[in-house]
């Protein structure tokens, strides 16, 4: 059940230029939480901006009461939340969206990242290796001022790779590259991607034409954060059956002629089935 | 010290308080179940309910603007008989009457809604939604025509028992006539106001940021526009309003109240503080106590009268 928390900052500093890292001590966020749920901020007090800002958990820390969280500062909102000092009253909403799932039955799963993107796949990782699965990480950046999330997995020595476009770190090129080669190399059965859209896009072409399965964490502009405002909408293939439910915050609406539902990010997501997911050209 | 009244009757509509939530900002109820107690809303309005199910607008549908917010969602909802079978039975579990917003793209639409939501056990009052700026058929043009928005109102009251409350858009040249318009029609009570048509640029894509190109614009931006239309609406025409339009606080409440309002409805601020409405609820409270007011009917109009 997501609850709303007076959450104390711990730290908030920059580990790149333009990229924080913020530690908020938010016991009753942090016993919910899972791998690929988000939290909700006010990110000041007065009016203007008036949204509160989705940010997905970077880590989770149960015994701790601890939630990190990783985050790049695109636009106002996500300035003023770089502006916040330890020891400040930060209002948070969450868990909230459904996370990342284990596999039924896979046994080899390929970790994908793009960009500010890596975030909400560390608790994922953590996931995966407490379950025992063998996988391979592959994260693609601008270039090397862009590296970030790479410390945890580096000092836990899980098997990384990185891409970036100029070449600055590892592979010089597209983080797809990557994933190609590893389609060949790791022979993943199962797949895990979360960055920019039409990284996830290629990503989910790739693995499709390989015929390995998948899931996506989405990003989209979002008014409430609980299902309420139907704004951060995606488009998915119809749910079979047309089961629709509002209940609990899900709603799903089968169109008459169109082949595809709007469904939302907020709480049908942000982890959707890559089999669910319908991107548009 | 007994305790203040807060009851209030929405043209049939009793409210146990004045607060209820704005239609598309509440869904339909269980999204904020977790953060407060249905129970203590003096009514809960929902999602705009059409005959059939709608997809709604593509993307993008929301966009932030100066103390507000622009929307086209275009009315997405599982349409009235899935509502009454999925929604309805939820809702019944709290101590809370149900309000229907309805929106149709024709008046026969209209009708069969009223028809079904009537003979469905639970609803309490019908939200006639003749305002939508974000649908392409029916939605505001019917609320921006005097005569039209009289027929869909006249056509509801023909198929209901229920109070039926006329929700008005604020996008004509004078709300007046059309409230008029409406209440001649058999309206028991009027919603006011919708939110305003706006439109936002990127500037970097040079392109309408919304998928529509327009949308609505709610939030604080809009308040000083809501009190005004009320203000102007609530001498002219004898019908109990429901105020909205950019409500936060308790204070916020007061100001529609003594403007005319009988009742007020929380949108957006649902979507900054998921405890908006009780903090509403809670503000109007101590404003009562802080006064002395022993019964929020005195402040209807208080302002004027």
């Amino acid at each position: 059940m997501p609850v709303r928390e007076m959450a104390k900052v711990v730290s908030n500093s920059p580990v790149k230029p333009g990229y924080y890292l913020m530690e908020l001590d938010a016991p009753k966020v942090t016993e919910e939480a899972k791998p690929g749920q988000f939290v909700h901020i006010r990110v000041g007090r007065t009016m203007d901006p008036l949204l509160r800002r989705p940010i997905s958990l970077y880590d989770i820390d149960k015994e701790k009461g601890i939630l990190s969280l990783l985050y790049v500062v695109v636009g106002r909102g996500t300035r003023m939340l770089s502006e916040i000092e330890a020891g400040a009253d930060l209002d948070i909403m969450g868990p909230l969206g459904n996370g990342f799932w284990l596999p039924d039955r896979a046994t080899r799963c390929l970790v994908v990242g793009g960009g500010i993107g890596v975030a909400p796949l560390l608790p994922l990782i953590g996931m995966l290796d407490q379950a025992g699965l063998e996988q391979k990480i592959l994260y693609g950046f601008r270039n090397a001022n862009a590296v970030v999330g790479i410390d945890v997995v580096q000092e836990k020595g899980w098997p990384l790779a990185i891409a970036t476009d100029d070449g600055s770190v590892g592979h010089r090129g597209f983080v797809t590259d990557l994933v190609k080669q590893a389609i060949t190399d790791f022979k993943p059965d199962y797949y895990y991607v979360c960055g920019p859209e039409v990284m996830i896009r290629n990503v989910v072409w790739l693995m499709k034409e390989a015929n390995i399965p998948g899931q996506v964490s989405l990003e989209a502009r979002m008014g409430c954060g609980v299902g309420a405002c139907l704004a951060c909408t995606c488009k998915t293939r119809k749910r079979t059956g047309g089961q629709q439910s509002v209940i609990g915050g899900q709603l799903s609406v089968a169109g008459h002629e169109q082949n595809f539902d709007y469904s939302l990010v907020c709480t049908h997501g942000p982890v959707f089935g890559a089999g669910e997911v319908i991107f548009d050209d | 010290m007994t305790r203040p009244n807060l009851a209030v009757n929405l043209g049939g509509l009793q409210m146990k308080n004045p607060v209820t939530t704005a239609s598309g900002c509440f869904g339909f109820g269980p999204e904020y179940a977790p953060y407060i107690d249905l129970n203590r809303l003096g009514a809960i309005v929902v999602k705009g309910t059409t005959l059939e199910p709608r997809l709604g607008n593509p993307g993008v549908r929301i966009v932030e603007t100066p103390a507000g917010i622009l929307n086209s969602i275009g009315l997405q909802n599982p349409g009235v008989d899935h509502f009454i079978s999925k929604a309805l039975p939820y809702l019944k579990e709290y101590d809370t009457p149900v309000v229907v917003n309805i929106a149709g793209n024709t008046l026969e639409d209209y009708a069969e809604l009223a028809k079904r939501l009537t003979a469905a056990d639970g609803v309490a009052a019908l939200e006639v939604n003749i305002s939508c700026p974000n649908v392409k058929k029916g939605g505001m043009v019917f609320g921006t025509d005097c005569f039209m928005a009289a027929e869909v109102i006249r056509t509801v009251k023909q198929h209901t028992t229920l109070p039926v409350i006329a929700k008005l858009s604020p996008n004509v040249t004078n709300i007046v006539e059309i409230a008029q318009g409406v209440a001649e029609a058999g309206a028991d009570a009027l919603a006011l106001i919708n939110t305003l048509l706006g439109m936002a640029i990127d500037i970097h894509t040079r392109k309408p940021v919304l998928g529509n190109t327009m949308g609505g614009l709610s939030g604080p931006a809009i308040r000083p526009v809501a009190v005004r239309i009320i203000w102007q609406v609530a001498q002219a025409v004898n019908l109990p309003i429901l105020g909205m339009g950019g409500i936060m606080s308790g204070e916020d409440a007061i100001e529609f109240i003594l403007a005319g309002a009988t009742a007020v409805a929380v949108g957006t601020a649902n979507f900054v503080n998921p405890r908006a409405t009780m903090d509403v609820l809670e503000g109007i409270e101590q404003y009562m106590e802080k006064y002395g007011v022993k019964d929020i009917n005195e402040l209807v109009g208080a302002a004027w009268k």
